[in-house]
Parts: structure tokens; C-alpha cells; sequence
């Protein structure tokens, strides 16, 4: 009975004091690091450091009108930004954010599903559903540039859906299980699969960026050609949710990327040597190595979210058919050759 | 014509086809300009000030014994914008003459500067000002109270125009 409650009392918890303020937090950090790479200063009116930014943005877009086009289906186009927003935030579900904390003999997981024996599955069911939210915008908006916005999504995500999938073959084959927290362990006992996993890592990161449309994958809305792409015809707050599920899905693949690459909320050594000076709240299950725990999560996190904005404002956009040909004639083959290798690699050693 | 050989793709070497060489490096570029010092003017704290050169709002000159202008009409005709309206009136003085309705519209006036240029009495010149913010149309329509500048502040613009302008204009024409 207390599962159920606990995993609701962590899901919410993670939303209001995760989701959202990372994601304006990667609102902030977006607007001020686009700025800092043109040589300019960024926001800084809104309150300190212009740190209000974020606030301004959401009233902002919270009293804007609701413009529901005459000829689109308005249930779908209702829908869609809700999918969207709903898929990058379930993902979260298995992410571990701490190992766990000893509560009176009980151990509480720092994850809203611990034990989820099908966690990376889940994980890619999830990417994959993901696209219903932007082809259902697309098409439901009943406007050409939507539609194309949409289409591309469509088949941009499963072009890439298929290397991100084989690039985390390798990962399992190494970890042996689809637990998401074994392979935390795993990692920490055996190093960080990025040892391991170097050519699967930078597959698994291309495929991201194109899984979750960002620069330079970002063609389901390419302004130039498509005008807004997929939302061209949202606006008020389903453009905000919309705006929100692309950061939600940032900083839920960022951490996808810390957890089964860089040891997830592993640190090593350092609380070794504080129960070393006698620090027992360090010790495995103590609320000191939970926190800190959390902590290293949150800076390898916050390391991918800065990758992802600062690869966005460097790199030129992909034109579709290169797009297409780096999905299908090099990022498959070489996941199809990295399994290949890992196999052999274990057989050997 | 479909060019097959010895394209920007052939050429590229090895290291340049994988991309991600380049990309490393370039993402190294954009870290250097997030660290490198910054060219924001902090605009209504840090203004600009500009030099003589610059052409701001054309404004009259005005000096002690009053305006320059004789009303001549001149800028009024060039003016590709249409933005300048004078009419004259004679002044007590023999064959002077004045304007008594001077007005520019600095909703049309593109600032090309060709009413300074063609101005025969060095009456009209460009200003440093660029603030130019209006509430209501009408407002954007200058009359003589706002145009006429006292000639201590145009200064710089007349020793601009002094060192280039007349110079050129008043030189040896070369046969073309
Ligand atoms: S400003 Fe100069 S050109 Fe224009 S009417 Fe007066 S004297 Fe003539
Ligand atoms: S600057 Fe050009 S457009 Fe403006 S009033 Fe003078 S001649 Fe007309």
C-alpha cells in the first residue's frame, strides 16, 4: 500500500522541484550561454543577473491568447502538446537520482520506480511514443508547414530511435541486466561504461540530440523552410508546453546519458575517504552520501544540459537528406558494429 | 551541369568527413567567445556618443541673429522622401527672405543627409541626435520649434563637413 503512495509523493516532488525548475533553469542558461558565444551579455534586467527571466517568459505566455485554428481538429491539437509533455517527464520514472537512504531499517530508493526490471525498455518505448505528440500537432493544426514539421519528426525519430537503441546494446551487454540502478552499480564497481563504450556513447549522443529535435537536429522546426514547424500554429501556454516538453526532454536524456555512460550518481573515492575520517553519515544508506549523491547526479546532469545548448549555438543545422543519410548509412552500421565489437571483446576477456 | 568531379565533399580529407574533428573544433571556438570579453552597450545607462560624421535628425541652424535659413527651398525639392514642407516670407531686410513655416517629417525622412548637402546657406545640417520617439503621428511632424539648434552645438558637424564635403565638392574636377 505505502508503494503506491511513496512513488506519487516522489513523482510530485520531482516535478515541482526537478522539472520545472530545471527547465527554466535551461530557459535561463540557454538565452544567457546563446548570448555569451555571440559576445553579448544576455538577459540581465529581470530581477539579479536578469534571473527573473524565466518568470517573465511564463506570464508571458500564460496571458497570451489561445489561437485554436478554424480548420484544425481541436481535440488533437488539444492533445498533443500533453502527449508531448507527459512522455519527457514519465522518463524520469526510472531515472535513479541517489542510491537510497536508511529510514528506520527501511531503505527508501531515490527513484520513483527502483526496481523497474525493464527500465532501459522502458525508456526507449518511451522515445518512441514521443512522437506522437509532434506528428499529432502537426497534423492536427491542418496547416502545411505543421504537417511537414510533424512528417519530419515522424521519420527523423525512428531513423534514430534505431542506432540509440543498438548504441545502448552495448551498455546491456556489459551490465548483463535492464535495471537501471544495476547498471549504476555495475559501473561503480567496474568503472563508467564510457571506458567501455566510447564509439556507443557518441552514437547514443548524436541519436539523443536527434531524438529529442535539437540543434543541429532540429528540422521538424526549421524556421527557415517551415516556419515554426510542428507549432507553427500553437501559441499562449500549448506553445509553452510544448517549449517545456523540449526542455523536459533535454534534461530527461541528459540524464539517461550521466546514468548509463558516466556512473550515473556514482562518485568515486571521495565518500570512501570521508568514512575514512570517521564521517559515518557517508556511509551507504546515510542521508550525507545520499545527498551527496544527488549532488554528482545533478553536476553531470547540468554538464549534458550545457553540451546540449552549447553544441545548439555552434553547429549549423542538418539539411533533411544528410540528416537521413548520417541516420541510415553511418550511425546504424556503426551501432550494428559496436555490438559486434563489444561481443567479441567480452569473449576475449 | 552535374558536377561529379573534384567536389567540396571529395576534397575533404579523411578527419574532415567524420565531422567530428571539425565539430570539437568548432565547438571549441564558441567556448572561446563565451569567455572572450563582451560588446553590449548597455544602452540607456552607457549611451553612444557619436562623431561629426554621423547623421543623426537634420536640424536648423540657428545662430544669434536668428536662423540661417533664407527659405530658398532647395532641401524641400530634394528631399527623395518628401519629408520637408518651407514656406517663405519676406523679411524687412531687401531681398532676404525667410521661412515661416518650416516643417520636417521625421516619419518619412530616410536621414540620406541631401538637404545638407544642397542647402546653399549651410542652414540645415545632421545631427548627433537618434532618439526620436513620438506618441502620436502628428507629433512626428518637427515645426521650427524643435528644429532650430543654436550653431555652438552643431560644431562638430560643421567641421566635418568643412574637412570633406565642401572640400571634395569644390576640387579640380577630374575629366572622366
Ligand atoms: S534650409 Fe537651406 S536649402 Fe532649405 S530652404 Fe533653408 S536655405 Fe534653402
Ligand atoms: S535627410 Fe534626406 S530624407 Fe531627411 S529631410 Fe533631409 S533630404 Fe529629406
Amino acid at each position: 500500500m505505502t508503494e503506491p503512495i511513496l512513488a506519487l509523493l516522489k513523482t510530485i516532488v520531482l516535478l515541482f522541484g526537478v522539472v520545472l525548475p530545471g527547465a527554466s533553469a535551461c530557459v535561463y542558461f540557454e538565452r544567457k550561454i546563446s548570448a555569451w558565444i555571440h559576445y553579448r551579455i544576455g538577459p540581465n534586467r529581470v530581477g539579479p543577473l536578469g534571473l527573473l527571466q524565466p518568470i517573465a517568459d511564463v506570464v508571458k505566455l500564460l496571458l497570451k491568447e489561445d489561437i485554436v485554428p478554424r480548420a484544425a481538429n481541436s481535440f488533437f491539437h488539444f492533445l498533443a502538446p500533453l502527449i508531448s509533455i507527459a512522455i519527457a517527464v514519465a522518463t524520469f520514472a526510472i531515472v535513479p537520482f541517489g542510491h537510497y537512504i536508511d529510514v528506520g531499517g527501511q531503505n527508501l530508493y531515490l527513484a520513483i520506480a527502483p526496481h523497474t526490471n525493464v527500465g532501459i525498455l522502458l525508456f526507449l518505448a518511451l522515445t518512441s511514443v514521443a512522437v506522437y505528440g509532434l506528428t499529432l500537432a502537426g497534423w492536427s493544426s491542418n496547416s502545411k508547414y505543421s504537417l511537414l514539421g510533424g512528417l519530419r519528426s515522424a521519420s527523423q525519430m525512428i531513423s534514430y530511435e534505431l542506432s540509440l537503441g543498438l548504441a545502448l546494446v552495448g551498455v546491456l551487454m556489459i551490465a548483463g541486466s535492464l535495471e537501471v540502478n544495476e547498471i549504476v552499480q555495475r559501473q561503480a564497481a567496474g568503472g563508467w561504461n564510457i571506458f567501455y563504450q566510447p564509439l556507443g556513447f557518441v552514437i547514443f549522443l548524436v541519436a539523443a540530440y536527434a531524438e529529442t529535435n535539437r540543434a543541429p537536429f532540429d528540422l521538424p522546426e526549421a524556421e527557415p523552410e517551415l516556419v515554426g514547424g510542428y507549432h507553427t500554429e500553437y501559441s499562449g501556454m500549448k506553445f509553452g508546453i510544448f517549449f517545456l516538453a523540449e526542455y523536459a526532454a533535454m534534461i530527461a536524456s541528459s540524464a539517461i546519458m550521466a546514468t548509463l555512460y558516466f556512473g550515473g550518481y556514482h562518485l568515486p573515492f571521495v565518500p570512501q575517504f570521508l568514512v575514512g575520517l570517521g564521517f559515518e553519515t557517508f556511509a551507504p544508506g546515510g542521508l550525507g552520501l545520499a545527498l551527496l549523491e544527488v549532488g554528482t547526479f545533478t553536476a553531470k546532469v547540468a554538464f549534458f544540459l550545457f553540451v546540449y545548448i552549447w553544441v545548439r549555438w555552434s553547429i549549423p543545422r542538418f539539411r533533411y537528406d544528410q540528416l537521413m543519410k548520417l541516420g541510415w548509412k553511418v550511425l546504424l552500421p556503426l551501432s550494428l558494429v559496436n555490438v559486434a565489437i563489444t561481443g567479441i571483446l567480452m569473449l576475449l576477456f | 551541369m552535374n558536377v561529379n568531379e573534384n567536389t567540396q565533399a571529395q576534397r575533404l580529407s579523411f578527419w574532415e568527413k567524420i565531422y567530428l574533428p571539425e565539430i570539437v573544433k568548432g565547438l571549441g571556438l564558441t567556448l572561446k567567445a563565451m569567455v572572450a570579453p563582451k560588446m553590449t552597450r548597455q544602452y540607456p545607462e552607457e549611451r553612444f556618443e557619436p562623431d561629426g560624421s554621423y547623421r543623426g535628425r537634420p536640424v536648423l541652424v540657428l545662430e544669434e541673429e536668428g536662423e540661417r535659413c533664407v527659405a530658398c527651398g532647395l532641401c524641400s525639392r530634394v528631399c527623395p522622401a518628401l519629408a520637408i514642407e518651407v514656406q517663405a516670407s519676406e523679411t524687412e531686410r531687401e531681398k532676404e527672405r525667410y521661412p515661416t513655416l518650416f516643417e520636417i517629417n521625421m516619419l518619412r525622412c530616410i536621414f540620406c543627409g541631401f538637404c545638407e548637402e544642397v542647402c546653399p546657406e549651410e542652414a540645415i545640417v545632421m545631427s548627433k541626435d537618434y532618439e526620436m520617439v513620438f506618441e502620436k503621428r502628428e507629433d512626428g511632424i518637427l515645426g521650427k520649434d524643435k528644429l532650430l539648434v543654436p550653431v555652438a552645438q552643431l560644431q562638430d558637424r560643421l567641421a566635418y563637413l568643412r574637412r570633406h564635403q565642401y572640400y571634395e565638392n569644390a576640387g579640380p574636377q577630374e575629366a572622366s
